[in-house]
């Protein structure tokens, strides 16, 4: 059993967006177990941050206070913000996006693996999904050229490119994986995506006990379809890494069961994987806390409180393997609530 | 026993390629199975270059391309990139000389071949003109590349009504628009805005819209929710793939190009397997199913039902599949099966 180092019991701030749509409910849920738990964990909790105002129209900016409460702490948990689709107002910046730009949190990753408990038509995933999370398709450079012509530009540079591809074979040398595939579209945007490619192949030399390997995207969700088991660290440019850690979040159980991460050189902010605000669901206590515990269970990992970290995933894969379904929620054929999953969690730890 | 419906009927010339590798295997079988079920079509056959034709830049000659511009359809199959630069590849050569403006995939599970998917029931509509497609990139400055993406009214709109059209003509009953338009604001906004208002017209169909990549999500977690999708370029390639994936990958999924003024020209997705080329080996389902197609777009539905439920038939019995599909028969023993069950 757990015996606090003095270092352990030094109390680490953590600034908390709990986000729209199912976002404030399952940060309560991370909070209560964070305190059954006893983290020594402090949250700075901002509640006044949406992505759209009353009317729906949508929020131009990330209150500063926000901001810098994170260059501050370097370390935050998030809940999704919802990017209302309005007419009048196409700013092309979504909040999310404009966060991770200020903070140059410049990496995303997902990992997506098969947990027992969890229905799925698969049973061996385990695929980490890594990229590039601020350029690409998501420049928000956006202009009508001339009148019913609209162009969007890509932006990839590299840059971008180098440190992306340089974090997935880092993580994969570090944490013992095999492959890293480098998923791209370079026979039809030979220039940008050949870019990322370049880079690819050239961090790849450094990494010669790492298997490297080239797939263009439409393949990919094709083969994941079918044999997703041959895929181990994938590192893409933005766009395809969003379609392609989404296959990968449905051949797992869903968006309420994978963690993520986006990181920076300074920063590091943790939310479910599949990033999805779930209004549909919001408000009435259902939605899967799974994916934003096993998020603030990397994030303790990252504050160095390994101990923390087991404990609060090893009683997450236990309620899911053993609970029966009354107490897991519906996503995963369930009948249970948040509440019901939190407490039988609480009661594991 | 070549029974024969309609044998009135005059038959109608559509342009065959049978094109390379496997191709000439399969587009065999095609012809073989058309004939047997009395389906009323004379294949016009079109091979092309081993030379790039200078008129066309490219090894789809002028007369290719006339043959499918006077036939109005065709039927493709697998066809090889030969190697050489400096002209244009085929499948560009086609989509910009025949105007082939949405590509349309149906995408139905196959009773009898086994996946992790088995009641899957929809079909792809890809704007196949613009988009990510545009081949506009240059480099600002060193290690900083753009990428144009261009989204039109008029080619968002063209896709809509197909999409509309197709589901209403073929008895479905939701078209969804697939599109990232959160993000992308102007480009894929402006998508969307084009297919609301197409929809005005289609009262009987239900529209929806969803994210692109929810889409993929919800494509595998329960690929039955959907019935039409339609979206622009890159999503429509990736999607569509993802698509073939539920259901056992490009050797089962036919495929649609629809051009300017209705004409329109099937294919195999598949590629030509160079490594059982000329061994009987070929399954021949997605260029058949093609054909199928490419039967209803004429408005031939009995024929179609017959030679779809023939082919669905063999599979399903599972006595004479194919090496790819687990069996061991021979491409001309799996073609004599579905004749027999006509
Ligand atoms: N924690 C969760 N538990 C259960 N279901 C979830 C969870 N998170 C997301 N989902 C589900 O994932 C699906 C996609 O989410 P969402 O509705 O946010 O889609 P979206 O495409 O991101 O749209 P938008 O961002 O515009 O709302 C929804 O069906 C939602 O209920
Ligand atoms: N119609 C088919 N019937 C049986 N097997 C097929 C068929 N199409 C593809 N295959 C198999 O799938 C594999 C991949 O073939 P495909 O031709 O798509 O790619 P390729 O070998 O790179 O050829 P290409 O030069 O056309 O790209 C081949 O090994 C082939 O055996
Ligand atoms: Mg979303
Ligand atoms: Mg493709």
């Amino acid at each position: 059993c757990y015996v606090p180092s003095p270092g352990d019991a030094k109390i680490q701030k953590v600034t908390l967006i709990p986000g729209d749509g199912i976002g404030p409910e399952v940060s309560a849920a991370v909070r209560e177990v964070f305190e059954a738990l006893k983290a020594p964990v402090q949250f700075e909790q901002f509640d006044n941050i949406s992505g759209s105002d009353p009317y729906g129209n949508p929020n131009t900016e990330v209150p500063r206070d926000i901001l810098e409460s994170i260059r501050r702490n370097k370390v935050c948990l998030k809940g999704t913000l919802f990017t209302p689709l309005s007419a009048h107002n196409t700013s092309t910046q979504s909040l999310n996006v404009q966060l991770r730009k200020e903070l140059d949190l410049h990496v995303n990753l997902v990992h997506g693996f098969n947990i027992e408990g969890v229905p799925s038509r698969f049973s061996d995933v385990d695929v980490v999904v890594i990229r590039e999370n601020t350029e690409g398709e998501y420049s928000g450079l956006e202009h009508e050229v001339v009148e019913d012509v609209v162009e969007s530009i890509k932006v990839i540079t590299q840059e971008k490119s180098r440190r992306t591809v340089e974090y997935a074979f880092g993580f994969a040398f570090l944490n013992n994986r095999r492959k890293v595939t480098a998923i791209h579209k370079a026979n039809i945007m030979k220039l940008s995506d050949g870019l990322f490619l370049k880079e690819f192949r050239e961090v790849a030399k450094q990494y010669p006990m790492i298997k490297a390997e080239e797939m263009i995207v439409d393949n990919t969700c094709m083969q994941l379809a079918g044999k997703p088991n041959q895929f181990d660290v994938m590192v893409t440019p933005n766009l395809y890494g969003n379609l392609v850690a989404n296959v990968v979040a449905g051949l797992t159980g869903g968006p309420g069961i994978l963690p993520g991460v986006n990181v920076g050189d300074q920063c590091a902010v943790f939310e479910q994987g599949a990033r999805h605000v779930a209004k549909d669901i919001a408000g009435q206590g259902i939605a899967n806390p799974t994916a934003a515990l096993l998020a603030a269970a990397m994030m303790l990992r990252h504050l160095n409180l390994p101990d923390f970290s087991d404990r609060l995933e090893r009683a997450v894969m236990e309620v899911l393997r053993e609970a029966p379904a009354s107490v897991k929620t519906p996503d995963i054929g369930g009948s249970g609530t948040t509440a019901s999953f939190v407490k039988a969690v609480k009661a594991e730890l | 026993s070549a029974f024969r419906l309609f044998s009135s009927q005059a038959p109608i010339t559509a342009t065959l390629f049978p094109g390379d590798g496997i191709g000439p295997e399969i587009a065999e079988a095609v012809k073989k199975i058309f004939k047997a079920a009395g389906a009323p079509i004379d294949w016009d056959e079109q091979y092309i270059s081993k030379t790039a034709d200078p008129r066309t830049n490219s090894f789809i000659t002028r007369e290719n391309l006339d043959s499918v511009l006077k036939n109005r359809i065709g039927l493709k199959g697998p066809m090889a990139t030969p190697i050489g630069k400096g002209h244009r590849s085929l499948n560009l050569t086609l989509r910009k000389e025949l105007q082939l403006y949405a590509n349309v995939r149906p995408c139905f599970s196959l009773p009898g071949y086994k996946t992790r998917y088995d009641d899957v029931n929809l079909v792809t509509i890809r704007e196949n003109t613009e988009g990510e497609y545009s081949g506009l990139e240059h480099e600002v400055v060193p290690g900083v590349v753009e990428s144009l993406k261009v989204i039109t009214r008029k080619a968002s709109t063209r896709v809509a009504e197909f999409a509309f059209k197709y589901a209403a003509d073929n008895g479905r009953k939701t078209v969804t628009s697939i599109h990232k338009a959160n993000i992308m604001k102007m480009a894929d906004g402006l998508f969307i805005k084009c297919c609301r208002e197409v929809k005005e017209k289609y009262p009987d169909i239900e529209y929806k819209e969803m994210i692109v990549d929810n889409a993929c999500m919800q494509l595998v977690k329960d690929p039955t929710q959907f019935d039409v999708l339609v979206m622009p370029n890159l999503y429509g390639d990736i999607i569509s793939d993802l698509c073939a994936g539920l259901i056992g990958g490009l050797g089962l999924t036919p495929s649609g190009n629809i051009g300017a003024d209705g004409l329109a020209l099937m294919e195999a997705v598949h590629g030509t397997a160079p490594d059982i080329a000329g061994k009987d080996l070929a399954n021949p389902t997605a260029l058949l199913m093609s054909g199928v197609m490419m039967l209803r777009h004429l408005e031939l539905n009995e024929h179609a039902e017959r030679i779809q439920a023939a082919a669905l038939a063999t599979i399903a019995e599972g006595q004479y599949l194919t090496g790819d599909l687990g069996g061991k028969a021979k491409c001309s023993e799996f073609t004599k099966a579905i004749i027999d069950h006509l």
